[in-house]
């Protein structure tokens, strides 16, 4: 069965094929079943696998032979296992809701437009699936770039607003930095394992001493390339510009699916991480250090896409921090969980800013719960679930990393919460100054304010309901759980568990302490932010730290200043200064000279005979006086 | 089949055809029927060298000719000509690229256009003899017979300052060219029989101390013909006051000469010495991609920007080839056709901008994405091959390639890098002010239809940037027997 | 007389001559002075032609040695006779065109 495994991206390849070919001749319909259609293909497809991989089938599937040089082997190969099957069906199955969302959400859009938008997107889900379907590093490198691309494309769908080209760009330019890292790791990996294939890579380094200079290095620069992907310090500032693409967008590739690329790759290279301990603190530093950064910006921000874009950021940083304690598994559950509310909570904002007609400001909202019933009760279930308050999802998986970081390192723990309570409290925020309180937009807003259609209400259901109920995959055993994600993924990560030996297993009061704690203070907050946001919202201009986390930190600025601007000055100086005065200056020079000496000799040319045959009558007595003295 | 039962080989038929049709072209063909005899000629290259694909016989590198007559026999000069892989890939490459060029202009009418094609084709016939010349009289005469009609041609056809800048590109490659000749005489000289071929060069035994300089004789020469870092400054001259359609036959076809002669005479003439220098050369090479990523992230003129990507490109080329890596060499190789054909792409892009427009400069442009949406796609995935994203062509190659330098130093290859990271930032920029964003008073109208010919070699193109892109086997399996011969002769001291 | 009067008198001829072509300005007179320094090359010739065939003689009385100096000599009066002869033409159409032999009218070589 696990040979059908090409069908999987071959499905959103034809669509976007189709779509990007014959965009003029399609019917916004045809287009919107086409893009959706073999999304759930794909999905349907990836289901069966995921039942064969649980029977047991899993394995390198290779295709032909991409790249055969010498010692360099490196196939078009697709692994499917444990881990490459949950994405597949974290990928289709979200992606295949949105791709439905988008055919209500975009219809304003040309025909020929509302095609080129399923085509990027269609492409966007073939990339990923390569991504995560890669049987070697090379592979996974393609779908890298490739996802990198298509957000590019979609960032900057309206191409005529130069903001959102900028945005589309600087996403680019980040992603590349990140590549940068990756491919310097790729040929490293080449040249210590010789081969890119995930099997002899791991079984290669298997063999290795913990942090041996050689793994930390790799370890790092993957680290690097994750950082840039998944949008980690110091190249996480793309992300939140990047909500100018369509809202669905937003949804699909910089919330559920693309920015967990990073998290996907360094689980998928579990055993390099263990073996590198130095680069684990490193990465679970950062990872904490974006949490909290992220949250902080978050709470004073009051575009609706912009608080959820620096959740993003935030969440991932917990995802890091999962991976860098080695709760490998936890940070897995945190993706599959974060993407089911977070898309749910974008879908959702998008389709508040729909009812808006465009308008994204918070602060010209309120009050939206009776306008929009379906869209108020499941945005309120997904900042639950965000917020870590159990039963639902976000509770489990997030407490399962925390856990994890707290056998670590207590300090760890009680940033995590701090940056836990924040987000209850800025995700209330954003729900109170949304839904609750009063209606503060023009009236020509409110006249037209209406709930959305089915194909995008049937999406938020279903997240919704997601949302709630994903976490009981991963109920711990302190909660008389089984963790079936931990058991399927076992396979996986069993190097990784059989190195790391957990020194000390928290006890079950620990554990509940831990949670109560952090649950109870979720609880605080979002009391808090709700009972103070729903009447008054601030809508005054932010003083003080306030100001400085409503500028972001300043660090775009921070960035634009010591690295934009010196480097477009060096190129400057190379233009104007060392290319034309120096290199080219040099060649101009050489002939300047040869014109110059000619020009001076030829004042020799005189035209006096008399001047010629003196000339000569001297040259011929200098011979002589050479030929008879010297 | 053996050599001497055939009437005329491959690379004879290649090398005779456009020279024979350019002549024709110049002398008997009037007026715009030129246009069409060259561009029927040109397909009938690309015929000759696809089905030469089909025989693999004859090419074991060093050890036999498949052509062989003397022409200078008291000199030790035979006219020798081989097609081997590496001569099989460049063939391909130049008989594919002229009749995308003819192609993409059939639009434009060139005045006196016997005169002008029948150059074009007797530059195509001297490439073709650089790229299978397996003496090294004969590939010095192709070497300067491909240089002297681009000269006219763009001294005649080109844009406003092109006396100047094609003076440049003379007077600087043809110095490059006498560089050459001397060393050339100087090996002839200290070869065992006095002979040309070059068998005979491996041979050479040279005084001590003094190979290294007919080292840099050679090397200056083709440094300046790729050109790298700082042999470069006539290149962005030249690319820009040179008619499009030269430019695409210099940047696409001709700087692989560089390259290619790097590879086929330099390696092995001169192994020990290139082992000695490579760390100063792929020095070289490399702060020159990075400095010219930076500048080409600086111009405004269209033209000018293509020329210093391809100025890294070439850069990154020499640096691959000089870190004596198989995987290196086998980037290299398919590196040199894939950068050829995408650059061909680009330049199509570019004159149809400027014809339509009347400019290039980019300052001047804006919003051709919603004007002229066909145009954009093919630019587009065009510029991002250029900059090797994956399962486009360029992408195999620049993996091997950088793999190769990091093979041969890890700092090498990290600071080469970086200009994958300002390739993506050069690019995009132009992208952005050119496509993206509102059209202006001069790209209001869009380009209009973009003529079949253009549509065709860009489609072409495209193609070819997918194709080889997913499954670059065929191309590395053409030049692996190439490779294995260098890599044999280098690792053999 | 010995050699050296012979040469002194035939360095003195070329003197005169090569001094006259540098600092006159009429072609007339620069041709003859051109004249001059032939002959004094001639003059020198056959001195040392009869020196050196003196000596031979000296050793062997059937030598031929040294007289082939003579023959350059009248080698050099035709060569200076056909000379003269196109010389003097050019000098007579300069005269008719310019109304002058002053060589400094000349100098149109430089432009």
């Amino acid at each position: 069965m696990s040979k059908l495994v090409y069908l999987v991206p071959l499905f959103p390849l034809a669509g976007f094929l189709i779509n990007g070919l014959a965009r003029k001749r399609l019917s916004k319909s045809l287009t919107g079943i086409i893009g959706s259609g073999v999304i759930l293909a794909s999905f349907i497809v990836s289901i069966v696998l995921f039942y064969d991989v649980k029977a047991g089938h899993s394995g390198a599937v290779s295709l032909f032979d991409f790249i055969n040089t010498g010692t360099l082997k490196i196939p078009f190969a697709f692994q499917v296992d444990q881990l490459s099957s949950v994405f597949l069906l974290i990928i289709t199955g979200v992606g295949f809701l949105i791709h439905l969302y988008s055919t209500a959400y975009m219809h304003e859009e040309s025909n020929e437009h509302f095609a080129r938008y399923f085509a990027y997107l269609n492409l966007f889900v073939f990339s990923m699936l390569l991504l995560v379907l890669g049987g070697n590093y090379l592979i996974m490198f393609i779908g890298w770039e490739g996802v990198g691309l298509c957000s590019y494309l979609l960032i900057g769908y309206w191409f005529k607003n130069n903001d959102y080209t900028n945005a589309a760009k600087k996403a680019f330019i980040m992603n590349r930095i990140g590549d940068f890292g990756f491919l310097l790791a790729a040929f490293w990996m080449i040249q210590q394992f010789g081969s890119l294939t995930f099997a002899d890579v791991f079984s290669k380094a298997d063999g290795m001493k913990s942090n041996d200079m050689v793994l930390v290095g790799i370890t790092l620069l993957l680290f690097l390339g994750a950082a840039g992907k998944s949008a980690q310090i110091p190249l996480y500032t793309w992300l939140p510009d990047a909500m100018a693409g369509p809202t669905p967008v937003s949804a699909l590739i910089h919330a559920a699916t693309m920015v967990t690329a990073g998290i996907y790759m360094i689980a998928r290279s579990n055993i390099l991480y263990t073996l590198a301990p130095t680069t684990q603190g490193v990465v679970a530093a950062i990872g904490l250090a974006t949490a909290i950064l992220a949250a902080t910006i978050a709470l004073k921000q009051n575009d609706i896409k912009k608080v959820l874009a620096y959740s993003t950021v935030s969440q991932l940083g917990y995802m890091f921090l999962g991976l860098g304690v080695g709760a490998y598994t936890g940070a897995v559950f945190h993706v599959m969980t974060h993407a089911f509310f977070k898309a749910l909570l974008f879908l959702g904002a998008g389709s508040v800013i729909h009812a808006m007609h465009h308008e994204q400001d918070i602060r010209n909202m309120g009050g939206l719960k009776k306008h929009l019933p379906v869209t108020h009760w499941t945005f309120l279930i997904g900042c639950i679930a965000i917020a870590g308050i159990p039963p639902l999802s976000g509770f489990f998986s997030k407490d399962e990393i925390l856990a994890a970081a707290f056998s670590k390192n207590a300090v760890y723990w009680v940033v995590g919460v701090l940056g836990a309570i924040m987000t209850a409290f800025y995700m209330f925020r954003l729900y109170a100054t949304t839904f609750l309180g009063k209606f503060r937009g023009t009236h020509e807003q409110e006249h037209h304010l209406h709930e959305s259609p089915a194909a995008m209400t049937i999406p938020l259901i279903v997240l919704a309901i997601l949302s709630a109920v994903a976490g009981f995959v991963g109920v711990p055993a302190v909660l008389g759980g089984s963790h079936h994600l931990e058991h399927f993924l076992a396979p996986i990560f069993a190097g990784s568990v059989k190195k790391l030996q957990h020194a000390h297993h928290l006890d079950h009061n620990t554990e509940y302490m831990l949670m109560g704690a952090s649950v109870a203070l979720a609880a605080i907050a979002i009391l808090y932010a709700v009972s103070r946001f729903s009447k008054k919202p601030d809508l005054d201009e932010a003083t003080g730290l306030g100001k400085v986390l409503e500028n972001k930190w300043y660090v775009d600025e921070l960035y634009n200043n010591i690295i934009v601007k010196p480097l477009r000055n060096l190129s400057a100086f190379f233009n104007n200064v060392f290319e034309k005065m120096g290199v080219d200056g040099a060649v101009n020079g050489v002939g300047k000279l040869v014109n110059y000496g000619s020009r001076q000799l030829r004042l020799l040319q005189s035209g006096q005979v008399a001047a010629y045959i003196l000339m000569m009558v001297v040259a011929a007595l200098i011979l002589f006086i050479i030929q008879l003295f010297v | 089949m053996d050599a001497k039962d055939v009437l005329i080989t491959f690379p004879e038929l290649l090398l005779w055809f456009p020279l024979l049709s350019g002549l024709i072209a110049f002398l008997l063909v009037k007026g715009d029927s030129a246009k069409r005899w060259a561009t029927v000629s040109s397909f009938i290259s690309v015929a000759i060298v696809i089905t030469s694909l089909f025989f693999t016989d004859n090419n074991k590198y060093y050890n036999l000719n498949n052509v062989s007559y003397f022409w200078m026999p008291s000199l030790g000069s035979s006219f020798a000509l081989k097609y081997d892989g590496m001569a099989r890939m460049l063939c391909m490459l130049t008989s594919l690229a002229f009749p995308l060029v003819f192609l993409s202009t059939l639009k434009n009418n060139y005045k006196k256009p016997n005169a002008f094609y029948g150059l074009m084709l007797l530059t195509q016939a001297g490439l073709i003899g650089v790229f299978c010349a397996m003496d090294a009289l004969v590939f010095y005469f192709f070497w300067e017979l491909a240089l002297i009609p681009v000269y006219f041609l763009s001294s005649y056809w080109g844009g406003e300052r092109r006396i100047q800048a094609t003076f440049k590109f003379f007077v600087y490659t043809f110095a490059g060219s006498l560089l050459l000749l001397i060393g050339i005489i100087y090996v002839y000289l200290h070869t065992p029989e006095n002979t040309f071929s070059l068998k005979a060069f491996m041979e050479a035994k040279f005084p001590a101390g003094e190979g290294k300089f007919v080292f840099w004789l050679f090397f200056i020469a083709f440094a300046i013909k790729m050109p790298i870092f700082p042999f470069h400054t006539w290149q962005p001259d030249a690319y820009e006051q040179s008619p499009t359609a030269v430019t695409m036959i210099l940047s696409g076809v001709m700087v692989k000469m560089g390259v290619y002669a790097v590879l086929r005479w330099l390696l092995p003439v001169f192994p020990q010495e290139s082992a000695s220098f490579s760390g100063i050369i792929i020095w070289l090479s490399v702060i020159g991609m990075v400095y010219a990523s930076c500048i080409a992230w600086m111009q405004d003129d269209l033209k000018r920007l293509i020329a210093y990507s391809s100025i890294v490109h070439i850069g990154l080329m020499c640096a691959a080839i000089f870190s004596r890596q198989q995987s290196g060499f086998d980037g290299v190789m398919l590196q040199m056709f894939n950068h050829g054909i995408n650059i061909i792409g680009l330049w199509i892009v570019v004159e149809l901008i400027e014809k339509r427009l009347g400019t290039r400069k980019i300052s001047e442009l804006g919003g051709l994405a919603g004007t002229s949406p066909a145009l954009t796609i093919f630019l587009v995935i065009i510029a991002l091959a250029n900059i090797a994203l994956p399962l486009t062509n360029a992408f195999v190659g620049e993996f091997l390639m950088f793999n190769g330098l990091f093979a041969y130093d890890k700092w090498v290859a990290a600071v080469a890098l970086i200009s994958i990271i300002l390739a993506a930032v050069y690019t995009l920029n132009m992208v952005q002010k050119v496509f993206y964003g509102s059209a202006n008073s001069i790209t209001a109208g869009g380009i209009g239809s973009l003529g079949s010919g253009a549509f065709l070699a860009l489609s072409i193109v495209v193609i070819i940037v997918f194709v080889l892109g997913v499954y670059p086997k065929p191309l590395l399996g053409l030049t692996s027997e190439t490779v294995d011969l260098i890599k044999s002769r280098l690792t053999g001291l | 007389m010995t050699i050296q009067h012979y040469i002194f008198l035939s360095v003195a001829l070329f003197s005169i001559g090569i001094i006259g072509v540098l600092t006159r300005r009429n072609l007339i007179i620069i041709f003859m002075c051109v004249e001059l320094m032939l002959n004094s090359v001639n003059l020198l010739l056959v001195a040392f032609s009869k020196m050196h065939h003196l000596a031979a003689t000296a050793a062997d009385a059937a030598s031929k040695a040294g007289t082939d100096g003579q023959l350059f000599v009248f080698f050099i009066m035709v060569v200076a006779a056909a000379e003269v002869s196109v010389g003097l033409a050019i000098i007579v159409m300069m005269y008719r065109n310019t109304h002058s032999v002053d060589v400094n009218f000349l100098n149109r070589l430089k432009h």
